[in-house]
């Protein structure tokens, strides 16, 4: 008795100490390995459906802040090496296409003249900072509306002008339930004046309820989709549904 | 009968197994309460690189931060960098809080809640405790299974973690649980208790573990099998 007690608490032990070296591994900069990688990525995905189905609401609003808490700077970022622009600003239009009845391109003048949304929010980065701004645009939702998508539309794809020195293009994938949100929208201005090119002009898409990296700038189409699109951090292991 | 026995005198040996001390459900719950918090105190530092400051961008609030603009040595770090980081945080927190909701839910149904509570009447005893260790009182003052001040470490330990988790999913999302994040004052100040947090789990652990070492080495074995075969069995 007394000797199986003791086998017990040694392999026990040994239990302890083999978990324990794993976690003394695990704290140096490791990234999982091949074997718990795709474990990782899995979960994430899990989360993905927390927090789409449990603690996302499709219709709550995001707090507004008053003008007066704009934070003096809004940081700006690209993934190309310098600030993308176009050759023909005039030229640009947004395509908007896939699984709808009426696909179409719509002009800067066009989305001005839809419904124009105009809020102070802060401004979740992934990376911990936040930073307070206006934004006016027109609701995803309200494009939506006209170009009519079909029942089998379950996601939207971002497309962006901005691509790496390699030539990656800069894209996100997006849940309908966040796109369809009322404070999504297609932002053509921040801070009251025509979104600048460090911000994404002439178009990006903004909202208060998705992570920085989720907001494509530079927009060059939105795209209806019934499979999931990634996205370029996402596809790199940042959370897909990047949800605040 | 076997050379343990044999070396340990038998005033101090009730039984040959010694007393039951810690249900295997506490004795799980602790161990992967352990590797979840090494490895999330270790993924939560990779993601903190990224912004290694309070407050908003350009804009650091005035809070004591000896962390702040510090970059943390590559072995403290988990996950490589942010995404990988963020994965681990976001599947280990799900360890963390599993095991949280196992130990509290069976020391509230096992009644052991008693045991381990901080009450207000305890602060008392918690005194004459911390006056027996001065050595100003000479006799141990009578416990049950674990000390006043015990009792009031481990009743803290218990509720920094719900501490953690609240303030967790308060920076997790600010939008959705606007509610949450604004009893904690907002996005960057729930940022900052969450980062508080880790190092009074940090200070909670390296006194924990010397204590045990220190003095009552024998726990371990009972938090591993659940028997106690050392000093203060009284304590069981």
């Amino acid at each position: 008795m007394a000797d199986g007690h003791e086998g017990i608490s040694r392999r026990n032990l040994l239990r302890a100490g083999l978990l324990a070296g794993a976690a003394a591994v695990a704290g140096c900069g490791w990234d999982g390995g091949p074997l718990l990688r795709p474990k990782l990525a899995g979960v994430s995905r899990f989360n993905d459906w927390v927090g789409e189905h449990l603690l996302l609401s499709g219709e709550r609003l995001a707090p507004e802040w008053p003008v007066s808490a704009r934070s003096a700077a809004m940081p700006n970022y690209h993934v190309a090496a310098t600030t993308p622009t176009l050759e023909e600003p005039a030229a640009w239009a947004l395509t908007v296409a896939g699984l709808v009845r009426k696909p179409m391109r719509l002009t800067l003048p066009m989305l001005q003249a839809l419904p124009r949304v105009t809020y102070t929010v802060p401004h979740h980065c992934v990376e911990g900072w936040t930073t307070v701004a206006t934004w006016s645009g027109v609701p995803v939702r309200a494009v939506a509306a006209l170009a009519e998508p079909t029942d089998g539309a379950q996601h939207l794809r971002f497309d962006s002008f901005d691509r790496t020195e390699q030539g990656v293009p800069y894209y996100n994938g997006w849940d309908l339930k966040s796109a369809m949100h009322p404070q999504t929208i297609l932002a053509y201005a921040f801070n009251d004046r025509p979104l600048m090119p460090e911000h994404g002009a002439p178009v990006r898409l903004y909202s208060p309820i998705k992570l920085g990296y989720k907001l494509t700038k530079y927009l060059t189409a939105m795209t209806f989709t019934r499979e999931r699109p990634g996205g370029f951090w996402e596809d790199q292991g940042y959370p897909w549904l990047g949800g605040v | 009968m076997d050379a343990i026995a044999e070396a340990v005198p038998d005033a101090e040996l009730p039984a040959r197994r010694g007393v039951k001390r810690h249900h295997w459900i506490v004795r799980l719950t602790h161990w992967l309460n352990a590797i979840a918090l090494t490895g999330l105190i270790a993924s939560g530092l990779q993601i903190y690189q990224a912004f290694p400051h309070f407050g908003q961008k350009g804009n650091v609030y005035p809070v004591p931060n000896p962390f702040d603009m510090y970059a943390f040595p590559r072995w403290s770090r988990l996950g490589g960098w942010l995404a990988g980081g963020l994965q681990w945080h976001f599947a280990l927190a799900w360890l963390f809080l599993v095991s949280g909701v196992l130990y509290v839910s069976y020391m509230l149904i096992s009644g052991e809640w008693r045991t381990l509570l901080f009450r207000p009447r305890d602060v008392g005893p918690a005194t004459q405790q911390q006056l027996y260790y001065l050595r100003i009182r000479k006799d141990h003052p009578p416990q049950g299974k674990h000390n006043a001040l015990q009792k009031g470490a481990y009743t803290f330990i218990i509720a920094l973690g719900a501490l953690s988790l609240l303030t967790g999913f308060a920076i997790y999302k600010p939008v959705q649980l606007w509610w949450l994040t604004a009893l904690f004052g907002g996005y960057e100040l729930a940022r900052y208790w969450h980062f508080v947090a880790v190092w009074l789990f940090v200070g909670f652990t390296l006194l924990h573990v010397a204590l045990v070492f220190l003095v009552d080495p024998a726990s371990i074995r009972s938090m591993i099998t659940g028997w106690y075969r050392g000093r203060f069995p009284s304590h069981g």
